[in-house]
């Protein structure tokens, strides 16, 4: 199988570790060939962060590169339009709509850009956008974003439901298990 | 078992399959994983040192008295280690002994991208340089076999994309391996007689390692089905170059970049027509290749500053490939910042309100040079802002005293601060040092430092109490602040400041992402109060926005530290009602 290109993207805290790992399970489940990459450190405070998911018969390079992304699961709307070049044409964003200010614009030096969908679907990108915050405080914890994004990505990938669910019970703590399940399902099917 | 596990958990579980039983290391993005990871492991002794040069001394003594040994750090922290380095490379070892060093080409999370490839030729000590997990895991384990049968330290190198990227290992099982210490002092106590004796010894091992590097298995060549070009690469470049090139060319894939293998490279070269060396950083095997008279494209090509990746390889082979849609508008950048609730915000924003001149440090704190606080001016390397600081008095003679200060962490300061704090006691220099106490190393991720009163297993230890210390050291003006109290910190800091001796003001607060820190509620704004002045926003808190002219308080953000409400002239800024 070629080498699938995954990127999750969002601000340093909320959660994309878990969603990885999530992944990084599911496909060595599956007997493939995967690359997780992450940034640790400076980058966490806050910052701008990015983990590249690969799987394959064979994968080399650690990292995703401009062009080449079939996944962007992005968790915060600005996170989405920064990496927009890393998506390989044909590919999918699946967005989350909550918006976190960077600093910046907190500051008042540089504006939130408005109309970031519609202008990601004018330049021709497919976009799969929810209000991924809101599903996972439905499913009991606004922690929860990375799971409602799994299950959407979930939607797109040709692997049965009982596979992620394994995934998700080999990945979060038992007392967690239900909630994530939940915000999962609402996911998928939002 | 098949898992999928960081390249840093994987030099932790060759350690562990190694039969390392002594492991000592200094916190450094990207190696701090290594060192977490094996204290997991009941077999292996585990501990964080002061500093990198007391881990590979200590990591040393082990190795003496017959244990396999290891020391973990970042290419910077190889730069303190560096003076044991140069010499356990003339002692040898008696059990195997492994150094990890981590480089952090593209600075991530560092002040600069130093190749440390350039000291294991320095040192005249091997070096292995695995791609990914699986060879992380299985060159630990071969360092310690090359370890003891060449008599040498053996370093690894990982670098950011190795030590931070998960990919797939097959595990193993532990094997024990103790030797029985022996005196030798003619091998082990290097003054000059003895020394000019081992010297000769090193010069024979690099021949007997040259020798080895022509036939070891993990310098391979994969074959390609055209000659016109060939590869000769290392470590996450020889990734980039398969991932663009396949098995088009034959590659030459050096696993030990330290010594290289001569006529292999030689033999290599003559079987292609075009040789293209690809690495990360300096041009190392290329000015090695180049020193033998072979023929080769090199850093004219690919770049020495910043990581390398697959899109930069094919755009200097001129490779085509498909190009992604960026979005017309301006993204904003979005750097990172001092948390919602950050003790040293406060420190800062005192410091910048009485115009100091702050020379900084490594760890979180330096982020208070980025706006809006843009209250440090100098940082260059772990512990340099007490040393620097009395630099920069003393020659003033004076003119600068009282409007200029050194701001250093707890675990920093440990590291190599309190030396320099002894010379401005002993030199006399009129400095005022703010220890920045958060209690717990937080820029790599909560490591346990000697002020914390817990080891890195997490189990209760001594405790390394700073205000003794610094007294100890001759420091009669000891303070402690509370950075959260913007008016204490701002008293204490003029007092001081005006002493006309040296003095150190400990700001003491744990780190508001510490799991055993209690938090208060949001606060919140009185709209009606308000008139959206933006005095609170001075300090760069990312929990404060403005929204239709007022300020807004994001309640998933603010920890209620109320620094911000000290600032608010109109009391707009309210504490919610606790219970």
């Amino acid at each position: 199988m070629e080498t699938k290109n995954v990127m999750i993207v969002g601000v340093g805290g909320q959660g994309s570790l878990l969603a990885s790992k999530l992944l990084g399970r599911l496909l060595l489940n599956r007997g493939y060939d995967i690359k997780v990459s992450e940034v640790h450190g400076m980058s966490q405070r806050g910052g701008s962060v990015v983990t590249y998911v690969r799987f394959g018969d064979k994968v080399y390079s650690p990292v995703i590169d401009k062009g080449q992304a079939d996944y962007i699961v992005s968790f915060e709307l600005l996170e989405a339009a920064r990496w927009t070049e890393y998506l390989k044409p044909g590919g999918k964003i699946i967005t989350n709509t909550q918006q976190i200010n960077p600093m910046p614009v907190i500051i008042g030096a540089m504006e939130y850009p408005e109309k970031l969908l519609e202008k990601m679907a004018a330049a021709g990108m497919d976009v799969d956008a929810m209000d991924a915050l809101a599903l996972a405080e439905q499913a009991g914890s606004s922690k929860a974003v990375n799971l409602v994004l799994m299950g959407r990505l979930s939607k797109y990938f040709d692997i049965p439901e009982e596979e992620w669910l394994a995934a998700i019970e080999e990945s979060v703590p038992a007392k967690f298990l239900e909630m994530n399940k939940k915000a999962f399902s609402l996911g998928l099917n939002a | 078992m098949k898992q999928l596990i960081l390249g840093n958990e994987a030099v932790a579980r060759g350690l562990y399959e190694a039969g390392c039983s002594f492991v000592s290391s200094y916190p450094g993005t990207p190696s701090t994983e290594i060192t977490e990871a094996v204290a997991k492991y009941p077999e292996v002794y585990a501990e964080w040192a002061p500093n990198e040069k007391v881990a590979m001394e200590a990591a040393f003594g082990a190795s003496l008295a017959g244990r396999r040994s290891f020391c973990g750090m970042k290419h910077v922290g190889l730069n303190v280690a560096a003076d044991p380095l140069f010499t356990i490379s003339y002692t040898g070892v008696n059990a195997g002994m492994v150094i990890g060093v981590a480089d952090d080409a593209g600075m991530h999370s560092s002040q600069n991208e130093q190749d440390s490839r350039h000291y294991a030729m320095a040192a005249k000590i091997p070096m292995l340089e695995p791609s990914d997990s699986a060879e992380a895991l299985a060159f630990t384990k071969l360092a310690y076999r090359i370890s003891e049968e060449f008599d040498t330290p053996v370093l690894v190198k990982m670098c950011t994309r190795v030590s931070h990227s998960q990919s797939v290992v097959e595990t193993g099982e532990r094997e024990e391996a103790v030797k029985a210490y022996e005196t030798n002092i003619p091998k082990y106590v290097m003054m000059p007689g003895n020394a000019k004796r081992r010297h000769p010894v090193v010069e024979e091992r690099t021949k007997k390692l040259t020798a080895y590097a022509e036939t070891a298995q993990i310098n391979r060549i994969e074959p390609g089905r055209s000659n016109a070009y060939g590869f000769i690469t290392s470590s996450t470049s020889y990734q980039y170059i398969k991932e663009v090139m396949g098995d088009t060319y034959p590659v030459m894939k050096l696993g030990m970049i330290w010594p290289m293998p001569v006529e292999k490279l030689r033999s290599f070269a003559a079987s292609v027509d075009t040789l293209v060396v690809v690495e990360e950083l300096d041009g190392f095997i290329e000015a090695h290749c180049k020193n033998l008279g072979i023929d080769c494209i090199g850093k004219e090509k690919f770049s020495c500053i910043d990581e390398l990746s697959q899109n930069l390889v094919a755009d200097a082979l001129q490779i085509t490939r498909e190009q992604g849609v960026k979005l017309e508008d301006a993204v904003p950048p979005r750097p990172p910042v001092m948390c919602a609730g950050c003790p040293h915000r406060g420190l800062f924003y005192t410091l910048k309100k009485n115009k100091i001149t702050v020379l900084g440090d490594i760890g979180c704190y330096t982020l208070g040079a980025v706006a809006p606080l843009n209250a440090v001016d100098s940082v260059i390397c772990m512990g340099a802002s007490v040393s620097g600081l009395h630099g920069f008095l003393k020659s003033q003679q004076g003119a600068m005293d009282g409007k200029t200060v050194a701001v250093i962490g707890d675990s920093t300061f440990m590291h190599s601060g309190i030396t320099g704090l002894v010379n401005m006691a002993y030199n006399e220099s009129n400095s005022t040092v703010i220890i920045v106490d958060n209690s717990i190393t937080g820029m790599t991720g909560h490591q346990q430092n000697p002020t914390t009163g817990y080891n890195l297993k997490g189990d209760p230890c001594a405790k390394i109490d700073l205000e003794t210390l610094c007294k100890a050291v001759g420091i009669r003006r000891v303070r402690v602040i509370d950075p959260y109290d913007l008016t204490q910190c701002d008293q204490v800091i003029k007092e001081e400041l005006a002493a006309n001796e040296p003095s150190v003001i400990i700001s003491r607060r744990p780190c508001a992402l510490l799991k055993y820190v209690k938090h208060k509620k949001s606060l919140t704004v009185d709209s009606e109060k308000c008139v959206g002045c933006k005095a609170c926003m001075r300090i760069g808190c990312p929990a404060i926005s403005i929204a239709d002219g007022k300020a807004k308080v994001d309640n998933t953000l603010c920890v209620g530290c109320g620094v911000c409400q000290q600032l608010c002239k109109l009391g707009a800024l309210n504490a919610a009602e606790e219970g």
